[in-house]
């Protein structure tokens, strides 16, 4: 019976690490339109609605969380001041969430109008997903492909540059950040506005992005600020960022002044508490 | 080992459905100490504490993939590491049957720590092209500290929350049979001696 028991306990295990194997080696093997990804593209999407209204839902626990501590402290008042109070605080976190939530606004549609994006077609979304591990660094945006959202569209945030589209869904889009590994941006710095590629300087560090590919004797100093190159005239492909999005700012330089030098620039945007984006659906505009 | 019985499998399904969405649409939105906690690999590890080996390699799989789906992630990576926590404190239970409190604070410490490294590992085996930097230990570290400290209540609500479809808990197995003067040997002497 125990051995009947052991066996069946190790068939299950092999079992299912077989299943994880062939898994990973057919979804690393496919093609992004392959059978796995059009089942896991086809699940997100029916699952977007529940993940979404979850977010909504959630939304007042997330920000319950940062004053939890105040409530704490405030149990020595007798009941008919506590459920005043409470009402009050309930109505100011709202007021503070709609306070927050407009300023955000007002600063994206600021950067828009500073950078003359109105004609590149911002779309504006509510973040209702963060991945849950620093592997991956997406979030999902509640605007989608009746939105009109396409698979490339850059997305900024009030302040910067924040990554592009990669997935598209009905209603939904999933947003690639600068910050990801597989991220890469052209870009240009300094007051010749030199040319480099922008990437993440580690897996997991949305604080720390480098620029490489630089000329040797670029001049390109600490301070300096880094913004999207966008298409030159005799490119052979279109960038798929419009130029002078703001990405950074130069924190450091290694092996400065040699082929191999890396200039490290700290994000405008913070990665790590994104709300508002916004996604600019035509990002050619007239240029296009 | 544990019978599975319709009711407990309803409950893990539920619970591991429940606990993905809960995890990316509320839970990775929380930065606590400048890192997110991952309910996953406690879920898991509290499921293995409570049902076995087999429930728990099977919930860990489950919750792996699903989570691997709605992330839109490479699938199969976290499935496997969470197969392997959810196996592993299946087996302490069965192999050592631990009791202390502290018990689901250290293996959810350990599970965590298991499910980064693994992690980790695999996403490098799968040839992501990044070096390994101090934030990200650090972000490994914190992560580690915050789920160590929801370890105890997230055991505790996965445990609420199948106590129902467990006939075999073994605490309540223990204290059952201690109350009733069942397995005690010393008050089976004292009747025989009355």
């Amino acid at each position: 019976m125990y051995d009947k028991t052991v066996r069946r306990r190790r068939a299950v295990l092999g079992l299912l690490v077989a299943c994880s194997l062939v898994l990973l080696t057919a979804y690393f093997g496919e093609t992004g339109g392959g059978t796995l990804h059009g089942v896991q593209r086809g699940t997100s999407e029916v699952l977007s609605p529940i993940q979404e209204g979850a977010s909504r839902a959630l939304k007042p626990v997330r920000d319950l969380f940062g004053w939890f501590g105040d409530t704490i402290a405030a149990k020595g008042q007798v009941e008919e001041l506590r459920r005043e109070r409470d009402r009050l605080r309930s109505e100011v976190l709202r007021n503070e969430v709609r306070s927050a939530d407009y300023d955000r606004l007002a600063r994206l549609f600021e950067l828009d109008g500073a950078l003359d994006l109105t004609e590149r077609g911002p779309k504006t979304g509510r973040v209702i997903f963060q991945s849950p591990t620093i592997w991956y660094a997406t979030i999902r945006v509640d605007k989608g492909s009746k939105d009109g959202v396409r698979v490339g569209h850059p997305v900024i945030n009030e302040r910067a540059l924040i990554g592009r589209v990669t997935e598209v869904f009905a209603g939904s889009a999933q947003v690639t950040l600068i910050t990801d590994t597989k991220t890469k941006v052209p870009a240009r710095a300094g007051p010749r506005g030199e040319f480099g590629i922008v990437e993440p300087a580690s897996a997991g560090n949305p604080t720390d992005l480098v620029m490489r590919f630089t000329r040797p004797g670029a001049r390109i100093s600490t301070g300096d600020r880094v913004v999207t190159r966008g298409t030159e005239p005799d490119d052979r492909a279109q960038s798929l960022y419009p130029v002078g999005l703001p990405i950074g700012r130069v924190t450091r330089i290694e092996n400065e002044g040699t082929d191999t030098q890396e200039i490290h620039l700290r994000p405008f945007a913070d990665m790590r508490s994104l709300d508002f984006v916004q996604i600019l659906t035509d990002p050619r505009g007239s240029d296009g | 080992m544990i019978a599975m019985t319709p009711q407990l499998l309803a409950r893990l399904a539920g619970l591991g459905v429940l606990g993905v969405v809960v995890q990316t649409a509320a839970v990775s939105q929380l930065p606590l100490a400048g890192a997110t906690a991952d309910l996953s690999p406690l879920l898991v590890m509290a499921v293995g504490l409570l049902c076995g080996s087999l429930a728990g390699g099977s919930f860990g799989f489950g919750v792996g993939l699903f989570a691997d789906v709605v992330s839109l992630q490479t699938l199969g990576v976290s499935s496997l590491v969470l197969l392997v926590i959810g196996y592993g404190a299946g087996r302490l239970r069965e192999a050592r049957d631990p009791e202390g409190t502290l018990v689901p604070i250290a293996v959810g410490a350990a599970a965590t720590l298991a499910f980064g490294v693994g992690f980790a590992l695999l996403q490098f085996l799968l040839g992501v092209d990044a070096p390994v930097s101090w934030a990200l230990l650090r972000q490994l570290l914190a992560t580690l500290v915050v789920n160590t400290l929801l370890a105890l209540p997230v055991y505790a609500l996965v445990r609420r929350s199948l106590q129902a479809a467990l006939p075999d808990d073994p605490r309540r197995r223990r204290r059952r049979a201690y109350t009733t003067g069942g397995l005690s040997p010393l008050s089976r002497g004292m009747e025989v001696r009355r």
